[in-house]
């Protein structure tokens, strides 16, 4: 089994795919090209920048060193997902908090299980796997509960009129939005092996690994997402939900699409 | 300023005159209420005092602010200025759920909660942390011409006049010291105006409740006996 290796030279020839992309955004009409150019220009140097510090990281093998890459990557996605917010006060903190927790819990289990081991090369990974889950999941938590919040400030409002404090008044909405975080993971995990061979496990196997040693990779990535996307849900919804109302318990109207 | 205030308490104390009743408690004081949405003025420095036990009709054009007015009293919205008192006290120094439990507001096109009757006249319960009272909630769904059998009716299966009854019966079933009625009968027929007319005159009469309705309906206009009109955000 040889391992993949890409030259420059076939770098250089891969941009043929970006071109073929550029030419259909043309053809159509779809006014991308701008959107394509800069996002590839953007993914060539992030990546460049980012082999480069992880080679250094690796190569020094410092706990700080790997502690400041953590941190450096949770505060990124947090402010992304802070970003999705689209308007909640706050946003960013509650995000800070929810990938945070998330990301400690989940790769702390992993660690303290002995599924992978407290060394750059692979914290720094699964790291990056997990927070940009969680970023990913708490963008839909608070598009779910923003839009939900919107649609049903009527009943919301008769809630509240009966009485009904804050929590029991969104409970149906902070129920469904940590759902709506939920959900992509869960729904990969049914077609995972059928439909999708997953980024991870794929990348095991083209470096040349056993498929059946990926899968056990995989699988463990599996339970690692569920953990992390539950707890960043939860946390990110229960915080963020309290931001629609103000101290008198009313309906923040302002906040409503 | 001054003397707008004392016209409309003066207002006020005049109608109270009317029908004999006099020094009733004041459970609700205004002074110099306002309430604007950037630039433009909803309700225009109010002042009201409204009686203990009274049966009052808040009457005037579309867009008067009366429905403002009453989303103030019932603690849905905060007044931008002026001084609201409920039993002498400020509204908004009342804990407000507490408080919306005992001011209590009914909405123009109630949406029933849940999938099923159960889930809306439990919901009063589940507020209070109480146990579902089966033969109370029978008693009340008999008040407004409704048997045991809708308990366990998807919210599917009645009928508008019935989901307004049974919207009422969730500000009822617990009863408050205000309703606040906002243009419930609107869109009713003849019979079931005349059930919510019923209730709330059983418990207005019966049970001391004070109620403060908005409606826009002539009959019910006519047969008001205290009238409070709101015009272009003013009570006049």
């Amino acid at each position: 089994m040889s391992n993949l290796t890409v030259s420059n030279s076939t770098l250089a020839l891969g941009f043929i795919l970006v071109i073929i992309a550029l030419v259909i955004g043309y053809w159509q009409k779809l006014q991308i090209d701008k959107d394509i150019i800069i996002g590839v220009v953007r993914a060539i140097i992030q990546l460049t920048i980012v082999g480069y510090i992880l080679k250094f990281v690796i190569k020094a093998n410092d706990v700080w060193l790997t502690m400041a890459f953590f941190v450096v990557i949770v505060i990124n996605a947090s402010w992304n997902a802070g970003k999705r917010g689209n308007g909640i006060p706050k946003a960013f903190q509650f995000s800070l908090l929810a990938i945070s927790v998330g990301t400690i819990v989940t790769l702390g289990t992993l660690v303290w299980t002995g599924s992978i081991q407290f060394i750059p090369e692979q914290i720094v990974p699964f790291t990056g796997m997990i927070a940009s889950n969680i970023m990913v999941a708490i963008g839909l938590c608070y598009r779910n509960m923003k839009q939900s919040f919107t649609d049903r400030h009527q009943q919301i409002l008769e809630k509240l009129a009966l009485g009904a404090d804050i929590k029991l008044a969104s409970e149906d909405i902070i129920r469904e939005s940590i759902k709506s975080g939920m959900q992509p993971t869960i729904d990969s995990i049914k077609t995972l092996g059928l439909v999708a061979l997953p980024g991870m496990m794929s990348g095991l196997i083209i470096a040349g690994v056993d498929p059946v040693k990926a899968i056990k990779y995989q699988i463990m990535v599996t339970f690692m997402l569920l953990a992390s996307t539950s707890i960043g849900s939860f946390i990110s919804c229960y915080l963020a939900y309290k931001q629609f109302y103000n101290e008198q318990k009313q309906l923040n109207s302002h906040l409503l699409s | 300023m001054k003397d707008n205030h004392m016209s409309n308490v003066n207002n006020v104390k005049a109608f109270k005159n009317i029908d004999g009743v006099k020094h009733l408690k004041n459970i609700f004081e205004l002074t110099d209420l306002s309430y604007q949405v950037g630039d433009k003025k909803i309700l225009k420095n109010i002042n009201l005092n409204i009686e203990q036990g009274k049966y009052i009709t808040f009457v005037g054009p579309s867009g008067s602010g009366k429905s403002t007015l009453m989303r103030i009293l019932a603690s849905m919205i905060s007044a931008t200025s002026g001084e609201a008192l409920f039993n002498g006290k400020k509204i908004s120094s009342y804990e407000p759920t507490e408080y919306r439990r005992r001011v209590s507001y009914a909405f123009q096109q109630p949406t029933l909660f849940g999938k099923t009757v159960k889930d809306n006249l439990e919901f009063p319960y589940i507020v209070r942390g109480k146990e579902f009272d089966w033969e109370q909630v029978t008693k009340f769904l008999n008040y407004v011409n409704l048997d045991e059998s809708y308990i366990d009716k998807s919210v599917n299966d009645v009928s508008g006049g019935e989901k307004q009854r049974i919207a009422l019966l969730r500000n009822l079933i617990f009863p408050p010291e205000v309703l606040i009625t906002d243009e419930v009968t609107t869109g009713l027929d003849a019979d079931n105006k005349e059930i919510v007319h019923n209730i709330l005159n059983k418990f207005n009469q019966d049970d001391g409740l004070t109620i403060l309705r908005v409606t826009h309906d002539d009959s019910e206009i006519e047969q008001a006996t205290d009238k409070v009109t709101v015009k272009n955000g003013e009570v006049i």
